[in-house]
C-alpha cells in the first residue's frame, strides 16, 4: 500500500516529522517498507505564463519567449521546448534558482540574454519526461512556487502490509491507526447522504447471499464522462500508484483508496433489468476488462443482469465484464458498492493469472457497513466532477449471512501475565480505549466488540496483542530468561551428527549441500528409479523429482568442481532421502530416511613432497567407513548397483544388518556427466544410513594380560581369487582362545608364485592371561590355524 | 723440577693444537705412553736418592694427572665438534611444509547450527526433527492457515504429484505441533507436564528463486512451552543469542509487531550493527511470537495452563550475516573454493 504522506495528514496530522511518523508506523506494525520523496530538493521554480513566443534570431530551434513570472515586468528566456506556446502555464526557474544538479543564472543563449529557464518534467526531478515542457493547469497562480502549487514536498510512503491488517489498506484505515497510536484527533471527510433527484433504480438480488451478503447500487444520470480530472484527484491516486484514467474510474479509484471500498461502474445504458449478485451457470463465459475471456468455476459469484435472460457482467469483486464498462461515450452510470466474503474471493484471482485490488481487499476483508457511505462519498465526487443526476441507493442485504462481531473477553490479568509485565487494570483500559473500539468493563476485565473494519480481533490474545503494540514491543524488557534447571540427557549410546561432520572433516572431507530436488534421470541412472516421486510445480525440471539418495548430488558436486579446475574432490553431505513405503508415521506413503554419503576422486592425499601421488582408491575409502563406525566390525559383500563398477561395489553390514554401500563409480557415469576432464578419474562413492551411525556401543572392558605375548607370522598361498573375508573369519572360529589378533599384514601374486595362486601373510598375536606361554603353546595354535586353512580353503604354506 | 713444568706446558700446548681424535691418541704416548717423556722420568726415579724420590715420585705423579686432565677434556672436546659436524651434515630444512593427509569442514550453515545448538543446549534446549514431506495439515491447517488463508500466499509451496495434501514443508514450524503431540502423549500421566524446550533446525522449500531466495534453505525453529511462559520471555531468550551468536553485546535487537497465523502476538526481530558494512541498518532477521491457542490445541496442550512462544530463523541468513556472504546461491552450488574457507 501506497500512498502519500501530506494526503494522510489532511486526515490525521500528529507533530511528527515524516521519518518518525514512518517510525511509529513500523513499530506498532504497518512496516513501512519504502519512504522517498516526491521530488528532489531543488529552490526558485514558480508558476509562470508564456505571454509570448517569437523565433530566435540566430537559432532554428530555439525560441525567444516574453514569459510572466509573476515579478512584474515580464522576463526575456530562450527556450528549446517544442511544445512552448504563447498562453500556456509552466514552471519557470528564476535566476538563482538550483535545480537537481544545477543553478540558473543569467546567461547569453545565442547572443540572446536569457533570464531563467522553463522546465521539464526531468529538469525537476520529477518523472522521466523530457518531451517538452511540463504543462500546468490553466488555472494556476502565476508567481507561485511551484513545491506548493504541486504539493511536491509530499513523501511517498509504501507500507508492506501484514495478511490480517486489511484495514489499513486505506487512507482512513491508516488515519485511524495513526490517531489511535499518536493520540492525534482524526478528521475524515463528511460524508452525507445525497438525496435522490429522481426515480431511476435496479433491483438487486442477493441469489448467492453468502458470497454477497450486501449489495448497494445507484443510478446516476446526465454525466458528463469527458470531464477532466480535478489535479488534487488526479496527484492522489498517482501518488497511490494508480494510473489516472478518466474521471469516472478517477473516482471509483479515489473512493477505494480513501475509504477502502472497492467500487464498480457500469454503463448503466448497457444494462438490463434487475441486478442479480448469482453463482454461474455451466460453462457460461465472460469477457473481463483486461480482455481475458474467463469461465469462472462453480463457486465464483457473479455480477449479472436480465439481458437475454440472464447475462453475467462482471466477476463480483474481482474485475468488471467489458460488455457493461464504462467509456467516454458513457452518460449513465450503475454505480457498485458491495460487500463480497473474504472466502468467496479468496484464491479466486490468483487462480486465474492476475490480481486486481478489487480482490486484494476483498479477500483480505473490507468493512462490511461501509458500503452505503462508499456509494455516498462517490456520488458527491461525481455530481461534482461531471455533473448528473442521481437515482435512490438500493441496498440489498442478506444480515445472517455478514459477518459477525462475537464480543471478546479480556482478562486483565492473563495480559499481564502472557506479556510478562506487570499491567494495571486502568492501563490496558486506557490503551483499549485508543483503539475506539466499543469497550465494556466487567471488574478486572473488559468486553470488547471487534468493529465492523476489523478481520483479526477474535479471541483474547488477539487484544493482547492489540494492547502490546499500543504499549509499545519497545517498552517491554527483556529479562535473562530462567527456569527449572532440569539437565537434559544426552544418552552414551548416541552420537550427534555433529560428531559424525567433524570426524569426517578431519579424515578430510568437506561438507557439502545438494537440492533434494533432482533430475529424474539422476534417479533413473544412480538408482534404477522409473517412478521417481515427482513435484507437482517444480522451478524447473532438472529439479523435478524428490531423490531417493544422495550419489547424484554428489556426482554433480564433483562435475561442478572439476569445471572450475579442483581436481580432487572429497565431499560428503547429511541429508533426507525419500522413498516410497507403506508406513504411516510420520508421513503416510513416504520413508524419509536421513544418510550420509561421500564422494572421493583424484589424488588420495593433497599434492605434496616426498610422496608419490596416487589415486584415492576403494580401500582408501573403505578405511574412512571403518573408521567412522569403530569400534564396530563391518562386514562387506560384493554388490551389484546401477551407479558402481559391478566388480568394484559392496554392501555394508553391521552385524547382520545392510547399513550402506561401497563402489567406485561405474564406467559409463564417468563418461556421461563428464567427469575425465581432469584425468582418468574413478571416483569411490559411499552412501550409510544416518540411523546407524548415530548409535554406538557402550566401550566393554576387559582384562589386560599381565603376561608376556608371542607373536608369529603364517604365510599362506590361496587360489587368486579367494575372497580375505571367509578365510579370516574362519582362522577367527578356529583359533583357541590364546590368540588375540589375526591380522593381514600382506597380500603377494607375481612371478614368484605359481600361476593362479596369492599368497596372504597374517601376523598372530597370542597370550594368556594366566601364564606365560611356551613355544609350544604358540606352534600348537599356528598348526591348528594351518589345519583349518589348508582343509577349508586348499591353502598350503607358504615356503 | 723444571723438567715437570715445561713437560707440562709442552703437553697442554700440543693437545691443544690437535683436532683430531687418532692424533690425539698419538701424543698422549708421547708423554704418557711406554716411552714417553713422563714414563721415562719415573724410570729415572730409582736413581734419585731416597728423600728426593719421594718430592719428585709427588711431582712427576700431579703432572700425570694434569696432562691426562687436559688430554680427556680434549679428547671430550674433540668428540663434541665431530658430532656437531655430524649433526650439521643431518641438519633440515624445517621450511619445507608438513606432509600428510589435509582437512575438510562443515559446511558454513551447519558450522552456524553447531553453534546455535550449543547456546541453546546450554540453557536446556533440546534439538528436535521432522520430516520434510510433510502433510498440509501439519504445515498449516494445524498451524491455524486454513485453505484459501490469505496467509498461505505468503509461502509458495511445492506440492507433490498424485499425493494430494502432501506438501515440501514450507518452514520448520509443523515440527511444534510434531513434538508437542509426542511429548503431551508421552507425559499425560503426569499431573504437571514437563516444559517443552527444543530447537528444530532442517531443510525447508519454497517455489522462490534468486540472488536472495533459493528454492530449498534452512530454517531452525524454537519452542519453549511450559505454565509460565512470557512475550517478555521471548524478548528475554531471542536478543541474548542473537547478542551471543553475533558475539557484540552493543547488538541492537528491536522486537516489531507483524502477522504470523501460528503465534499471536507476533513480532518480526530485526538487528542492527554497530560496526562493520552493515552498520546501524535495521536487517530482518526472524520471525516470532506467543504460540496460538489453536495451535498449542492441535498440539494437546491446554492453552489456559499452559503458554509458549516460537521463533523461526533462516539459518543461511544467519550465516552470511556472519561471515559477510552476499550470495545465498553459494550455500547451494558447492564450490570447493568458497566452501574451504570455513574449515
Amino acid at each position: 500500500m501506497q500512498f502519500s504522506e501530506h494526503w494522510l495528514r489532511t486526515l490525521v496530522n500528529p507533530p511528527l516529522a515524516s521519518g518518525e511518523l514512518a517510525h511509529l508506523l513500523t513499530m506498532a506494525g504497518l512496516e513501512v517498507e519504502e519512504m522517498r520523496p516526491v521530488a528532489p530538493p531543488f529552490t526558485g521554480v514558480v508558476v509562470a505564463q508564456v505571454l509570448a513566443v517569437e523565433k530566435h534570431p540566430d537559432a532554428d530551434k530555439l525560441k525567444l519567449c516574453r514569459v510572466d513570472a509573476g515579478l512584474g515586468e515580464p522576463l526575456q528566456i530562450v527556450c528549446g521546448a517544442p511544445n512552448v506556446a504563447a498562453g500556456m502555464k509552466v514552471p519557470c526557474a528564476l535566476i538563482g534558482a538550483k535545480l537537481p544538479g544545477f543553478h540558473i543564472k543569467k546567461a547569453k543563449v545565442r547572443g540572446i540574454e536569457s533570464s531563467g529557464m522553463l522546465c521539464s518534467a526531468r529538469e525537476l526531478g520529477l518523472s522521466e519526461d523530457h518531451g517538452g515542457l511540463l504543462a500546468l493547469a490553466g488555472d494556476a497562480l502565476v508567481g507561485q512556487d511551484i513545491r506548493s502549487h504541486l504539493t511536491l514536498d509530499d513523501t511517498l510512503l509504501t507500507l508492506k502490509l501484514t495478511p490480517n491488517r486489511a484495514d489499513c489498506l486505506s487512507l482512513q484505515g491508516i488515519a485511524r491507526e495513526v490517531a489511535a497510536l499518536s493520540g492525534t484527533p482524526l478528521s475524515l471527510p463528511a460524508i452525507v447522504a445525497i438525496p435522490a433527484a429522481h426515480d431511476h433504480q435496479r433491483p438487486v438480488l442477493l441469489d448467492a447471499p453468502k458470497a454477497c451478503p450486501r449489495y448497494c447500487g445507484r443510478i446516476v444520470t446526465g454525466v458528463n464522462a469527458q470531464a477532466p480530472s480535478p489535479d488534487w484527484m488526479k496527484q492522489r491516486i498517482e501518488r497511490s500508484g494508480i494510473r489516472s484514467i478518466s474521471a469516472l474510474v478517477d473516482v471509483t479509484n479515489y473512493v477505494m483508496l480513501e475509504l477502502g471500498q472497492p467500487l464498480h461502474a457500469f454503463d448503466n445504458a448497457k444494462l438490463k433489468g434487475s441486478i442479480h449478485v448469482r453463482y454461474p451457470q455451466a460453462g457460461e463465459q465472460l469477457k473481463l476488462l483486461n480482455e481475458q475471456t474467463v469461465t469462472p468455476d462453480a463457486d465464483t459469484a457473479l455480477i449479472a443482469d436480465e439481458q437475454n435472460g440472464s447475462r453475467a457482467l462482471a466477476l463480483a469483486g474481482i474485475m468488471g465484464g467489458e460488455d457493461s464498462g464504462i467509456s467516454g461515450t458513457t452518460t449513465e452510470l450503475f454505480l457498485e458498492s458491495a460487500f463480497f466474503s473474504p472466502a468467496a474471493i479468496a484464491g479466486k484471482a490468483r487462480d486465474l493469472g492476475f490480481a486486481s485490488d478489487a480482490s486484494y481487499r476483498y479477500e483480505r476483508g473490507v468493512d462490511f457497513e461501509l458500503q452505503r457511505a462508499a456509494i455516498e462519498r462517490a456520488t458527491q465526487l461525481i455530481l461534482d466532477i461531471c455533473g448528473g443526476s442521481p437515482g435512490p441507493v438500493v441496498e440489498a442485504v442478506a444480515p445472517t449471512d455478514l459477518p459477525q462481531r462475537t464480543p471478546v473477553k479480556l482478562r486483565s490479568a492473563r495480559a499481564a501475565k502472557l506479556l510478562g509485565i506487570p499491567l494495571s487494570v486502568a492501563q490496558i483500559g486506557k490503551l483499549l480505549e485508543g483503539l475506539g473500539f466499543p469497550i465494556r468493563r466487567e471488574a478486572d476485565d473488559f468486553v470488547v466488540t471487534p468493529p465492523s473494519y476489523r478481520y483479526d480481533i477474535e479471541i483474547e490474545e488477539d487484544l493482547i496483542e492489540e494492547i502490546a503494540r499500543l504499549h509499545g514491543y519497545d517498552n517491554i524488557p527483556s529479562p535473562t530468561p530462567s527456569g527449572l534447571l532440569a539437565m537434559s540427557p544426552l544418552p552414551e549410546e548416541r552420537r550427534n551428527p555433529m560428531q559424525l561432520r567433524h570426524q569426517l572433516a578431519e579424515r578430510d572431507y568437506q561438507e557439502v549441500v545438494n537440492y533434494s530436488f533432482v533430475d529424474a534421470a539422476w534417479e533413473a541412472d544412480f538408482y534404477a528409479n522409473s517412478a521417481p516421486i515427482a513435484l507437482s510445480n517444480p522451478i524447473a525440471s532438472q529439479m523435478g523429482v524428490m531423490r531417493s539418495g544422495l550419489i547424484g548430488g554428489l556426482i554433480a558436486t564433483l562435475a561442478f568442481n572439476l569445471k572450475r579446475r579442483t581436481g580432487r574432490v572429497k565431499v560428503f553431505e547429511i541429508g533426507r532421502c525419500f522413498l516410497r513405503a507403506t508406513t504411516a508415521e510420520p508421513v503416510a506413503g513416504f520413508h524419509q530416511p536421513q544418510r550420509l554419503a561421500g564422494l572421493c576422486a583424484g589424488p588420495a592425499t593433497p599434492e605434496q613432497w616426498g610422496e608419490t601421488t596416487r589415486s584415492v582408491d576403494f580401500f582408501d575409502v573403505k578405511a574412512d567407513i571403518e573408521s567412522l563406525f569403530t569400534p564396530q566390525r563391518l562386514r562387506f559383500e560384493k554388490l551389484k548397483h546401477p551407479a558402481l563398477h559391478p566388480g568394484r561395489a559392496a554392501t555394508i553390514f553391521l552385524s547382520d544388518e545392510a547399513v550402506g554401500i561401497i563402489g567406485e563409480v561405474h564406467p559409463q557415469w564417468v563418461q556421461k556427466y563428464e567427469l575425465a576432464s581432469m584425468g582418468n578419474l574413478a571416483p569411490i562413492i559411499f552412501e550409510i544410513e544416518l540411523a546407524a551411525l548415530t548409535s554406538q556401543l557402550l566401550p566393554s572392558y576387559s582384562a589386560v594380560s599381565r603376561f608376556p605375548s608371542v607373536e608369529r607370522d603364517l604365510a599362506l598361498l590361496v587360489a587368486h581369487d579367494q575372497p580375505l573375508a571367509p578365510l579370516l573369519e574362519a582362522l577367527r572360529e578356529a583359533a583357541p582362545a590364546i590368540v588375540r589378533h589375526i591380522e593381514l599384514f600382506d597380500v603377494y601374486q607375481g612371478k614368484r608364485l605359481e600361476q593362479n595362486k596369492k599368497s596372504l601373510a597374517f601376523h598372530i598375536v597370542m597370550q594368556d592371561t594366566e601364564k606365560t606361554l611356551a613355544d609350544s603353546d604358540a606352534d600348537e595354535a599356528v598348526k591348528r590355524l594351518t589345519e583349518c586353512a589348508v582343509l577349508k580353503f586348499s591353502a598350503a604354506l607358504r615356503s | 723440577m723444571l723438567n715437570i713444568e715445561q713437560l707440562i706446558a709442552a703437553a697442554t700446548s700440543e693437545f691443544a693444537g690437535i683436532t683430531d681424535a687418532a692424533q690425539l691418541e698419538q701424543a698422549k704416548a708421547r708423554y704418557l705412553g711406554k716411552s714417553g717423556s713422563l714414563t721415562e722420568l719415573l724410570k729415572g726415579l730409582g736413581k734419585l736418592p731416597a728423600d728426593e724420590r719421594r718430592t719428585t715420585g709427588a711431582s712427576i705423579n700431579r703432572a700425570k694427572d694434569q696432562i691426562e686432565a687436559t688430554l680427556n677434556s680434549r679428547r671430550e672436546a674433540i668428540k663434541r665438534a665431530a658430532l656437531e659436524t655430524q649433526l650439521d651434515v643431518s641438519a633440515l630444512d624445517i621450511t619445507l611444509p608438513g606432509r600428510g593427509r589435509g582437512r575438510g569442514g562443515l559446511h558454513p550453515a551447519m558450522r552456524t547450527l553447531e553453534r546455535i545448538e550449543q547456546l541453546f543446549r546450554s540453557i536446556g534446549f533440546e534439538v528436535a526433527d521432522g520430516p520434510e514431506i510433510e502433510a498440509d495439515w501439519y504445515n498449516f491447517t494445524a498451524l491455524n492457515t486454513p485453505e484459501n488463508h490469505p496467509a498461505r500466499s505468503m509461502h509458495d509451496t511445492f506440492y507433490l504429484e498424485k499425493a494430494p495434501g502432501l506438501l515440501l514443508r514450507t518452514h520448520t514450524s509443523p515440527v511444534q505441533i510434531r513434538y508437542m503431540q509426542t511429548h503431551v502423549a508421552q507425559h499425560n500421566h503426569l499431573e504437571q507436564m514437563p516444559e517443552i524446550r527444543i530447537i528444530a533446525p532442517g531443510r525447508v522449500y519454497r517455489v522462490d528463486s534468486d540472488a536472495t531466495h533459493s528454492p530449498m534453505f534452512h530454517q531452525i525453529e524454537g519452542l519453549w512451552v511450559g505454565e509460565n511462559v512470557s512475550f517478555a520471555d521471548l524478548k528475554g531468550v531471542v536478543a541474548d543469542f542473537l547478542r551471543r551468536f553475533f558475539e557484540s553485546d552493543d547488538l541492537k535487537v528491536r522486537f516489531r509487531p507483524s502477522f504470523f497465523p501460528f503465534t499471536e502476538p507476533s513480532a518480526e526481530i530485526d538487528v542492527a550493527f554497530m560496526s562493520g558494512a552493515m552498520e546501524g541498518r535495521w536487517l530482518e532477521i526472524a520471525g516470532c511470537g506467543m504460540v496460538h491457542p489453536k495451535v498449542l490445541r492441535h498440539g494437546g496442550i491446554d492453552p489456559e495452563r499452559y503458554s509458549g512462544f516460537a521463533f523461526g530463523m533462516g539459518l543461511d541468513r544467519l550465516t552470511m550475516l556472519r561471515y559477510g556472504i552476499d550470495d545465498l546461491r553459494l550455500f547451494f552450488e558447492n564450490d570447493l573454493r568458497f566452501l574451504s574457507q570455513f574449515c
